[in-house]
């Protein structure tokens, strides 16, 4: 049992998650004191006033707000778990654009402008396609995949920077990004999209069901009664499923990952590396933009034009939800739907307690940084394991055997 | 107490995490010896001479100087008690003349002003005295490796060490070169200076050497007297079983022309000259062709240009009848070339990837291997695990092993394997033992011979002497990007193919400028 359990313990999959469990218990602990911080220093927030502070950091997703006698209540909560999910979606989906790229040994910081660009040219054919008479359906479509292909010919371009040129593709997707901001901006500008039925929402386009375009519920509205989740979700898992096959299952995968992890070998194996390049980034890029398309396609919420000066943090969130996932299309699902409940986590602080929601934002930050040295806490890991040394010279068991020959390589060139 | 010996080292034990990589080892060097120090790669030699040199401590054992123990702490402790050692790979200052490299960290200063005519001339005395001749004004990077390393031997004379150490100075050597550097180190040994000289290549031991210590696996394996053994016991007591020295091969028989290279030249990249200028060879079926020539004379952008990972300038490349002058390294493949790359981590493996899936890198894309663009990931196990077995790839958890975590031989074996099961008319194989122990190089010449007789046609580039004299049927001498002879191993000798390689002779053949 012992060893079994060593066993997996061992395995470098295992590693992985653990590391990002450490990260995630970190920033929680982080969270605890800042709230324990807050409430000792600000005379409104009485001890317990703290501790449902703490209690609504770790299970806010379980509150359903306070009752007569004024104390936290707890339970299933629909309308927290189903906009928790409606959150997660777009996550899901600039969580694998910067995961598959980051397979490809790409660093795909230009996320928030295929993000934009996807926004682009999803509401443009949600709007300018009348439904009266093409069906709403159809026009769903359209709108999705327009908006996918806006996206993976914007991702294009610092892939094809990369590939050509060597130019650096985070340097051309921050500049991208901007682009896509400055482009946006403009073109909504010039459009007659923007919303002048309602008066108080000024700068806003039109919502898509102002066309009678919406993504569908798909029965998920009377799973979550009061929540904004929608088929989407559905369709960004699937999405998610379809990646992890196409990178471990399929030829294209297999180069894309050659390339990423030794670009040489993948030369000398005659595989065209400019092109995996291109190919990679187009398709973080339609990604990205995919999970514009279902997140304004939802039709309930409506887009702030004027974005020259911001960048949409969806997009710059996929970073941390890939990092935290060690990039694995499956594991992108999981750490999105954490993220979006923070999210929830910190409006229920804000609803419930003196504190506000960027508390959350400080746990989300340690999280972030705590994930880029997943490697780093991966390592120590695997050093501890390692503390008995044993004579090189006793014929190994198998695995004792590969444990030593990494220990032989980390070691360096001593021997 | 006068000790018999100068330096000794006593049991000395040092463990890095999960390996041991000196298990109570013990190396007594005598006043005035030549005194060799063998072993594989990974066999202890470099941490012993690290914890000589203070940059390792110990956890176990003393050094002794003259019959004292001292405390070695760093290098200057070194340098102190007057040990010098040349490394492997030379540690000057490319921009600096000889001389500054030569004083450099132990300059003779007159009120911070630095006292080089005072430097120059004691530099002087020792070249003439040594009969190591270099030029004290040229900068490093002009001069020649040899001269190179006669700077770093005069290093150590200009600090007055006591004990050299050579840290396989022969690697980077001509013959003649060789040779000359043998004579010098008798001549230190004369004069009472004592010479610990770290090889693998037992010619050399048992021409130079007085007695010789062996390591294997960390351990200590034994110290023996040069006069009483031969190189057969010595390689016996490196690899820890019989070895067979020679390559047993019978006489080639050449059949159809598989490879034919016409006026290639390719340009060099950071400077105006071509890597490769307007060589003509051809390979035929059945026999090996060795590329042989010292370190960076174009042979590697040969290879680049022969397997398309680099453009040619002009010539003409024909593989089995077919032009691949400007084809993909996909189309070459394809035609029926397989490589085994000279830089096994930079271009042979995915070193994260698993071992399986590097064993069908070239041939992910066949029909057997995916469909529809889906891998079969059953096919794919079935046929690495058939490479494992066939060419006997050891590894922690077999097809599923990352090949990083795989010892340099087994890496090589699983490429070796990868590239002869494609059964391509011609294999290019570019230093395939380099890096290796003995073990695992009996094995990959034994491969080679056994595609050779297989009919195929095998072009071997190599740096090693003894491999391009024993392994080749036809040698073809590489110096600054053209071939420059084309000798016979039977007829010719070790000392004619040294001069071909320094570039002192050429024959007309082989496409040579004339």
């Amino acid at each position: 049992m012992k060893n079994s359990l060593l066993s997996i313990y061992e395995k470098e999959a295992t590693k992985k998650v653990l590391a990002s469990l450490i990260s995630i218990a970190v920033g929680l602990l982080v969270g605890i004191v800042v709230v324990v911080i807050v409430g000792l220093t600000k005379e409104t927030i009485t001890g317990q006033g703290i501790w449902d502070g703490v209690r609504l950091i770790f299970a806010g997703i379980f509150s359903t707000g306070r009752d007569a006698a004024g104390k936290l209540t707890w339970g299933y909560n629909p309308q927290s778990w189903g906009n928790m999910l409606f959150r997660a979606m777009p996550l899901v989906m600039t969580g694998l654009s910067v995961a598959v790229a980051y397979k490809t040994g790409l660093f795909n910081i230009g996320a928030p402008g295929q993000y934009l660009m996807g926004t682009l040219a999803s509401l443009m054919i949600a709007l300018g396609i009348p439904s009266e008479t093409v069906p709403a359906g159809l026009i769903w479509v359209l709108a999705f995949l327009g908006g996918c292909l806006a996206g993976a010919l914007w991702g294009c371009i610092p892939g094809l920077l990369k590939a050509f040129l060597n130019i650096n593709e985070v340097l051309a997707c921050i500049m991208t990004n901007w682009l896509a901001a400055n482009l946006v901006t403009w073109a909504f500008d010039a459009s007659n999209f923007k919303n002048v039925v309602e008066n108080t929402k000024a700068g806003y386009i039109y919502k898509t069901t102002f066309n009678g375009v919406a993504t569908p519920k798909l029965g998920l509205d009377k799973i979550f009664p009061g929540s904004q989740v929608n088929g989407g979700i559905v369709v960004a898992i699937l999405i998610a499923i379809a990646m992890y096959i196409l990178i471990n299952k399929t030829t294209l995968g297999y180069e894309l990952k050659a390339c990423g992890s030794n670009r040489h070998a993948a030369r000398y194996a005659g595989i065209n590396d400019k092109r995996n390049i291109v190919l990679s980034m187009a398709i973080a890029g339609a990604l990205s933009a995919g999970g514009a398309a279902l997140y304004w396609l939802s039709g309930n919420t409506e887009f702030y034009w004027s974005t020259y000066q911001s960048l949409p943090a969806t997009g710059f969130n996929g970073i941390p939800v890939a990092l935290l996932a060690v990039n694995n299309p499956i594991g992108v699902v999981f750490t999105a739907i954490f993220m979006a409940m923070l999210d929830i986590v910190g409006q229920q602080l804000t609803g419930y307690t003196a504190y506000n929601e960027y508390i959350t934002d400080v746990i989300i930050s340690v999280i972030v940084y705590l994930s880029a040295f997943s490697l780093v806490i991966r390592m120590l890991l695997t050093s501890k394991r390692k503390a008995g040394a044993t004579n090189v010279n006793a014929e190994p068991t198998p695995e004792e055997k590969s444990a030593q020959e990494q220990a032989r390589q980390k070691g360096g060139e001593q021997a | 107490m006068q000790s018999e010996y100068v330096i000794e080292m006593l049991n000395i034990r040092k463990e890095f995490p999960g390996i041991v990589a000196n298990d109570n080892i013990t190396l007594q060097l005598k006043a005035g010896e030549i005194h060799a120090l063998l072993g594989e790669n990974g066999a202890g030699k470099s941490t012993l001479m690290s914890v000589l040199f203070g940059l390792y401590q110990p956890e176990a054992g003393v050094i002794k100087k003259n019959g004292e123990v001292v405390k070695i702490h760093n290098p200057n402790d070194a340098t102190a008690l007057h040990i010098g050692m040349v490394h492997q790979h030379f540690k000057l200052v490319d921009v600096f003349t000889v001389l500054d490299n030569i004083i450099l960290g132990a300059e003779d200063t007159k009120m911070g002003f630095l006292q080089r005519k005072v430097a120059r001339e004691k530099v002087q005395a020792l070249s003439e005295k040594y009969k190591l001749h270099v030029d004290l004004d040229a900068k490093v990077e002009d001069i020649t490796v040899g001269m190179q390393q006669r700077t770093e031997i005069l290093k150590m004379l200009y600090r007055d060490n006591e004990i050299l150490i050579f840290d396989e100075p022969t690697a980077v050597l001509t013959p003649q070169e060789i040779d000359e550097l043998m004579e010098i180190m008798r001549g230190f040994a004369k004069e009472g200076k004592s010479i610990l000289f770290i090889t693998h290549k037992l010619n050399e031991i048992m021409a130079v050497a007085d007695r010789c210590t062996v390591l294997r696996k960390g351990r200590l394996v034994g110290t023996v007297n040069i006069q009483d053994t031969n190189q057969q016991e010595l390689s016996n007591m490196m690899v820890g079983r019989p070895v067979q020295l020679q390559v047993e091969k019978d006489e080639a028989k050449p059949g159809d022309v598989i490879l034919d290279v016409q006026g290639m030249t390719v340009h060099a990249k950071n400077s105006k000259k071509n890597a490769v200028h307007d060589v003509s060879f051809q390979v035929r079926a059945g026999e090996i062709v060795c590329i042989a020539g010292i370190d960076g004379n174009g042979q590697t952008e040969l290879v680049y240009g022969l397997t398309g990972l680099e453009k040619t300038s002009a010539g003409k490349v024909t593989l089995c009848g077919k032009d691949i002058s400007h084809a993909s390294v996909h189309k070459r493949s394809q035609a029926g070339l397989s490589h085994i790359p000279e830089d096994r981590h930079k271009h042979g493996l995915v070193l994260d990837d698993t071992l399986e899936n590097n064993i069908v890198l070239q041939s992910f894309r066949e029909p057997r291997f995916q469909h529809m663009g889906f891998i079969k990931g059953d096919a794919v196990r079935s046929y690495a695990t058939k490479i494992i077995e066939q060419y006997d790839v050891r590894s922690g958890q077999g097809p599923v092993t990352i090949a990083r975590s795989m010892s340099g031989g087994n890496q090589q074996k699983a490429i070796i394997g990868r590239e002869i099961d494609r059964g391509c008319p011609l294999l290019i194989a570019v230093q395939p033992t380099r890096g290796l122990d003995v073990g695992a190089i009996e094995y990959i010449h034994a491969q080679l011979v056994a595609q050779r007789d297989a009919g195929k046609a095998v072009l071997l580039v190599s740096l090693e002497l003894d491999e391009v004299m024993n392994v080749s049927d036809r040698i073809l001498v590489m110096y600054e990007g053209e071939i420059v002879g084309e000798l016979d191993p039977k007829t010719t000798t070790v000392q004619e193919l040294g001069l071909y390689m320094a570039g002192a002779k050429r024959s007309g053949k082989g496409g040579t400028r004339q």
